[in-house]
């Protein structure tokens, strides 16, 4: 039984189905393997005792013929959604005993569907960061070194620990959130899939705000089948988020089975840009061929406004966490430092409070919202948000979907572009531009770097059009046949 | 315009966050660096593009306007550092 966190999602679901094991059984070779990699600091919080007697209780609904989609499937929730009578972080000082007497609609149909929580994964603090190194709980090490060199890499953020999970074999899928690229990055950095679905797919309530007009959940899997399946899941309207999509959600598994023949996948050539090294070039043609081969016919494309779509990030998503962050205020929840008055209480709370990435987005999104700066700055970003948007609603009117790199580079190490936020920034190059329009993305983890680390490949949708994009994924999953591994795998001799 | 200590200082008052009087200049420093990063999108002309209001092409739906959940004090106050008689405790406001 101990090889039992090897399988695929969909493997697991097939094998409780045919009686092969138990979601007991499953779930406890997950918490040996989690026990066995801490090293990786990949969860906040272990919720051992709570996921075996979910395990239990979903044994018996399975018994009783009472199997949902997801049911006894054990799986790590990004310590960024609300879970009932479970300590919530979002891997920050600031809410330090937070314990939420609610839980996110994203999680509940998760537990409806008849998932087992393992625990809450680490992030860079509210989601802030590309490499999960700005965590008040330490950062967490990707499972993924490079070749003959120990050196810890990061997991790329700020989903990192789910994503480490995933890899490393902890739990068969993971929740993540993405508001820049805080799915796809990850999951490129670690060899997984990352799915960011449609804004307004997956309901926001009940997950801690960072950006509202950017953020999503979205599943983290080793396979396109298991994302599909668990975005299926985690999908659908929900009155209490008055910006979730009130339409069907489609049956994402059956999408796979598409194919790409006819398909037109467009190729942005702003997408290639300056200072990209050969070895991503040549994976993201190599990606060209596989589909080319698959049947589906690549055209170029050109979105104009892509080199202005980080700054208008950086503009757009500080503001909007300088506005949902000032709920932390040392009165409802979390720390509190005391002080003379009311005012000082809330500032002591606050500088200690928060790290300085948070500290840093909270002022510039201050700034650039204060009086006298709003129509230069917060004005001018959604003007070009308009533009960036209009760039790609013209690119879907000739193709279907669209074809490019995660991320400009493999995993780095901890440590490294920490002293220069702009180059922590670059991480999100490709992944941004999506988000700010709103649309579906999805990274496929689709080759090795030079010196044996993963890296993605990904595609972009028209809103509401995952099942095109599932689609294409599928196709760019099969032909890569990606199947290395991770060096720190539970379970492979660690 | 450049973005001075003295900047930093009123920003950070106005966003309650205390900032030690030693990190402010480095702060500074990292702000108008990311600040002068972004001001390149003044170069492109904008006069006649409308700001974007909304991501996707929805319209925000209606609902009644009637209570729909509601009667969980305890639970509210519940994660409180301090309360008092079923309230939020805070340091006095007023002398």
């Amino acid at each position: 039984m101990n090889e039992l966190n090897r399988l695929t999602m969909a493997q697991a679901r097939d094998g409780l189905a045919q009686g092969e094991f138990t979601s007991v059984e499953l779930t406890q070779a997950h918490i040996t393997a989690l026990e066995s990699s801490r090293e990786l600091n990949s969860f906040v919080t272990e919720t051992p005792e709570q996921a075996l007697a979910a395990a239990k209780d979903s044994d018996v609904r399975r018994g009783k013929g009472e199997a949902g989609s997801m049911e006894g499937l054990p799986i790590a929730i990004k310590d960024l959604f609300c879970t009932e009578g479970v300590l919530t972080t979002a891997s920050s000082h600031i809410l330090d005993g937070f314990t939420p007497h609610y839980e996110s609609t994203v999680t509940a149909n998760l537990w409806r569907a008849g998932a087992v929580m393992l625990g809450k994964t680490n992030l860079d603090e509210f989601a802030m960061g590309s490499a999960t190194v700005s965590s008040y709980y330490g950062p967490t090490v990707n499972p993924w070194q490079r070749q003959g060199d120990d050196k810890p890499l990061v997991p790329g953020g700020s989903s990192g620990g789910s994503a480490a999970a995933v890899a490393a074999r902890l739990a068969l899928g993971a929740t993540g959130t993405d508001t820049g690229g805080s799915i796809r990055q990850p999951a490129s950095f670690c060899g997984i899939v990352g799915v960011k679905p449609t804004y307004g797919r997956c309901s926001r309530w009940g997950i801690v705000a960072f950006a509202s007009s950017l953020d999503q959940a979205g599943p983290m899997t080793r396979t396109v089948r298991d994302g599909a399946m668990m975005l299926g899941a985690m999908a659908g309207h929900d009155a209490k988020d008055s910006t979730s999509a009130d339409r069907p959600v489609p049956d994402f598994e059956a999408a796979l089975e598409k194919g790409v023949k006819g398909l037109k996948v467009g190729i942005p050539e702003e997408y290639q840009m300056e200072g990209m090294s050969a070895e991503l070039l040549a994976l993201w043609d190599q990606g060209k061929e596989w589909l080319t081969a698959a049947g589906a016919e690549m055209v170029p494309v050109s979105l104009p406004h892509t080199k202005y779509a980080l700054p208008t990030y950086y503009i757009v998503a500080p503001a909007e966490a300088s506005s949902n962050l000032a709920r932390y205020d040392g009165v409802r929840y979390g720390l509190r430092v005391e002080g003379g008055t009311l005012q000082e209480m809330y500032e002591n709370t606050r500088g200690e409070g928060f790290g300085d990435e948070v500290t840093r987005r909270i002022l510039i999104g201050t700034y650039v919202l204060s009086a006298g700066y709003y129509d230069a700055y917060y004005l001018k970003a959604q003007k070009l948000r308009t533009l960036i948007s209009r760039d790609f609603r013209e690119a879907f009117a000739k193709v279907d979907v669209l074809l490019t790199p995660t991320a400009p580079s493999p995993a780095f190490a901890i440590g490294e572009k920490m002293d220069d936020p702009i180059a922590m920034y670059l991480n999100d190059v490709f992944t941004v531009p999506a988000s700010l329009a709103g649309l579906p993305g999805v990274s496929v983890p689709a080759g090795l770097s030079g010196d044996g680390l993963p890296e993605g490949l990904q595609l972009i949708a028209r809103p509401f059009d995952e099942e095109t994009m599932f689609a294409a994924a599928r196709a760019l999953e099969e032909a890569a046949d990606f199947n290395a591994e991770p060096a720190l795998m539970a379970g492979a001799g660690s | 315009m450049p973005l001075d200590k003295a900047t930093v200082a009123r920003i950070a008052t106005l966003a309650r966050i205390r900032v030690p009087e030693g990190e402010l200049e480095g702060l500074a420093a990292e702000m108008e660096k990311i600040i002068g990063w972004v001001e390149q999108l003044d170069e492109v002309n904008t006069d006649e593009v409308p700001p974007m209001a909304s991501v996707v092409d929805v319209d925000l739906p209606w609902r009644a306007d009637k209570v729909s959940d509601g009667d969980c004090r305890d639970k509210v106050l519940a994660n409180a550092p301090d309360k008092a008689e079923g309230f939020f405790a805070v340091p006095k406001v007023i002398e």
